[in-house]
């Protein structure tokens, strides 16, 4: 267990920036997500991290010390690669062992044929074993233990790169993308199980992924990244309930946010023929957020409609397609006031749904806004927090809360 | 039971052996043709020098037996490739992990290194001997004026082996090292990093635990071309020695090579040649049936 903290990292490849000055804390035990579209610098993070990469400038502390010329294995960290990383060549026990030869024999002993003549490997030998049989068992691998990773399925692969991890008691678990080889019921599984490896081992655990369903499930805090920046670093509510820029808001939040293009002018919101007073003193243009749950549909028997919850305006909304996730509905459609602008409307079904005025033949929708859960960002994508007059309290409560 | 094949099926069958019988052709022209040949050659008195032969049986196999000048060909060329061999092999393996991390000039040493391989080993053969020359010589200009006796490389019963397989190991190596860099070059650079972080950094680690097995595949296509190359030697021999000084350097191919045309026994040349043909067949098969098995990590 280790605190992990990251001081002004630098990384330039060539002309390229790839890192602009990242600065994290990273608590002990904690569960933290590197998240952000490809390219975004957070490979690059994992691997200074990891030490297989030197930052230009900036510092890593683990535990408070500098650990900037500490090569990777004298780091005590364990990292599962994208691609597992295993060694071909080697049996899942030898993989397994791989770590634990290194570090406990001396060279002589390694080395090929000479190692035989060595007491340190005999002595060792059956230690290894029995420490490499034990982790296979917590990993239900115990069974695969002589096969080689060319006989072993994608999920078999990612426990024995786990188990290489694993065996060599780290303080910090780096993970890089370790899902996305996987098939997605598989993937689903896995993530449950490393959430559950992190709680019982009670580690550090950073983990990148361009997944932000796997970031926000997994993580207890995630930071985003963007052209080699922290946009965010928050609990997975706070940076879908209370996002800091637009860049967040779109990339967290499956499916994704609705964005309007609005104007303020005269202390009121304007898109569209719709016009909410506001207290900003802002004027000029803005865009407007709402995620896609957050818009409610009035006077549709299909649909669970708490209507008592909501304040706000009404305006009109035209569907296109209505697509059935199961308990939910996804609407995709335009607000008619804004016709160049798609918006996804996410709806509980109600209990009599498909009995009543059918949803599919209704084409003009009323659809409620709540002012106070819509996101306002200036137009270089910075979060602006008005005092929406319409503003009811509890949800204002909510996101203050989480701020 | 065989199932009745439909028309479509029937022509597709036939249009496949169409195709490929200007190759099988070729095949049995070139190849399996002139080895029934030289077998049935292998089994008569034929001279270049008389027209009348006839069949012998396998004497000229049985001479072979008790043939002094058979045996001392035939250890000739294993002491030759007991050299060749891990020179060949060896060097151009530490040369090809020596360039592969190189960023500047690695494609100037590797054009530098393979050029020996696109020269004529016969052209350079020539040079060679001048450069080795026992008075006259380059090399030995370079001994003298270093204190040292000069070495007659060529010319010296216990050395001119060796001389051979400096010469042939020259003109080797640079093909071998591209060998082991396209070898080096496919080992994921991702088992390094793995390896750094599971304690194994040191280059002897890396070398043994990543490189070494990863390259097995690529060493035994190696080891197995070079083998058939060193029992191949023949241009060197037929320019710079003549089998000489006495009888030190005729190796195999060349004792053919006399036996056929400068004695003009074509009927036990052929029967050499056989020989020859089962040693390189061994090899090949062997590459077959290891290597390709190996390949499927």
């Amino acid at each position: 267990m280790a605190h992990l903290s990251l001081k002004q990292i630098e990384k330039s490849f060539g002309d390229t920036d790839v890192l602009k000055g990242v600065s994290l804390d990273i608590e002990d035990g904690e569960f933290i997500s590197l998240v952000g579209q490809s390219g975004c610098g957070k490979s690059t993070l994992l691997r200074i991290i990891a030490g297989l990469e030197t930052q230009d400038a900036g510092d890593i502390l683990i535990d408070g010390k500098p650990v900037n010329d500490t090569a990777p294995k004298h780091r005590n960290i364990a990292m599962v690669f994208q691609d597992y990383a295993l060694y071909p060549h080697m049996t899942v026990a030898e993989n397994i062992a791989m770590p634990l030869i290194m570090t406990r024999l001396p060279m002589h002993a390694r080395l090929p044929l000479i190692r035989h003549l060595a007491p340190s490997h005999r002595r060792q030998k059956p230690e290894i074993d029995a420490h490499v049989a034990s982790v296979a068992k917590q990993l239900h691998i115990d069974h695969l233990l002589t096969r080689r990773p060319a006989q072993l399925s994608g999920g078999q692969r990612q426990r024995v790169a786990l188990g290489r991890a694993l065996v060599r008691n780290p303080q910090i678990f780096l993970m890089d993308e370790p899902l996305s080889n996987l098939d997605a019921k598989l993937r689903v599984k896995v993530r449950r199980e490393i959430t559950e490896l992190h709680a019982s081992s009670g580690l550090t655990f950073v983990y990148v992924t361009h997944d932000q369903v796997e970031a926000m499930t997994m993580s207890d805090r995630v930071a985003m990244m963007q052209n080699g920046r922290l946009l965010q670093v928050g609990t997975p509510n706070a940076l879908y309930a209370d996002p800091a820029t637009m860049d967040v808001a779109r990339f967290i939040g499956s499916p994704e946010i609705n964005m309007l293009d609005a104007t303020i002018r005269d202390g009121a919101l304007l898109f569209g023929d719709n016009r909410l007073p506001i207290d900003l003193h802002n004027t000029g243009k803005v865009h407007v957020g709402i995620r896609p749950e957050m818009l409610m549909i009035r006077n549709m028997p299909d649909l669970a409609y708490a209507e008592a919850h909501v304040n706000g305006i009404t305006t009109r909304f035209e569907t296109a397609t209505v697509e059935d996730l199961g308990p939910e509905v996804l609407i995709h459609g335009r607000l008619t006031s804004q016709p160049d602008t798609d918006i996804r409307i996410r709806a509980q079904k109600s209990a009599s749904y498909g009995t009543g005025a059918r949803l599919a033949h209704n084409r003009h929708l009323d659809v409620i806004i709540d002012p106070s859960r819509l996101f306002l960002f200036d137009e270089g994508g910075k979060r602006l927090h008005p005092a929406l007059e319409h503003a009811a309290i509890p949800m204002q409560l909510e996101t203050a809360g989480a701020a | 039971m065989a199932k009745a094949l439909s028309p479509l099926q029937r022509a597709q069958t036939r249009l496949a052996y169409i195709l490929i019988a200007p190759a099988t052709a070729l095949i049995v022209l070139i190849y399996i043709i002139p080895i029934i040949l030289v077998f049935l050659a292998s089994l008569t008195d034929y001279t270049l020098v008389s027209d009348y032969f006839e069949f012998v049986g396998l004497a000229n196999y049985q001479k072979m037996i008790g043939d002094a000048v058979f045996a001392n060909a035939l250890s000739n060329t294993f002491i030759y490739a007991a050299m060749f061999l891990p020179a060949s092999f060896l060097i151009s393996l530490v040369l090809a992990i020596a360039i592969q991390d190189r960023k500047q000039f690695r494609s100037l040493l590797e054009v530098l290194f393979f050029l020996p391989v696109t020269a004529t080993l016969s052209a350079m053969a020539l040079v060679w001997g001048a450069l080795l020359d026992s008075r006259q010589g380059v090399i030995n200009s370079i001994i003298q004026s270093l204190g040292f006796a000069p070495v007659n490389f060529l010319g010296s019963e216990n050395i001119v082996l060796f001389s051979l397989t400096l010469i042939s190991a020259w003109s080797v190596i640079g093909f071998n090292m591209v060998l082991f860099l396209a070898g080096l070059t496919a080992i994921p650079k991702n088992l390094y990093e793995a390896a750094a972080i599971d304690g194994a950094d040191h280059p002897l680690d890396k070398f043994f635990r990543v490189t070494w097995p990863m390259l097995g595949p690529t060493a035994m296509f190696v080891a197995v071309t070079s083998s058939i190359t060193a029992f191949k030697l023949f241009d060197t021999v037929a320019i710079l020695t003549h089998g000489g000084p006495g009888r030190a350097s005729e190796v195999f191919l060349y004792l053919a090579f006399l036996e056929g045309f400068e004695y003009f026994n074509m009927g036990y040349s052929a029967a050499l040649s056989l020989v020859f043909l089962l040693i390189v067949f061994a090899f090949a098969l062997a590459q077959t049936l290891f290597v390709d098995r190996k390949v499927q990590y």
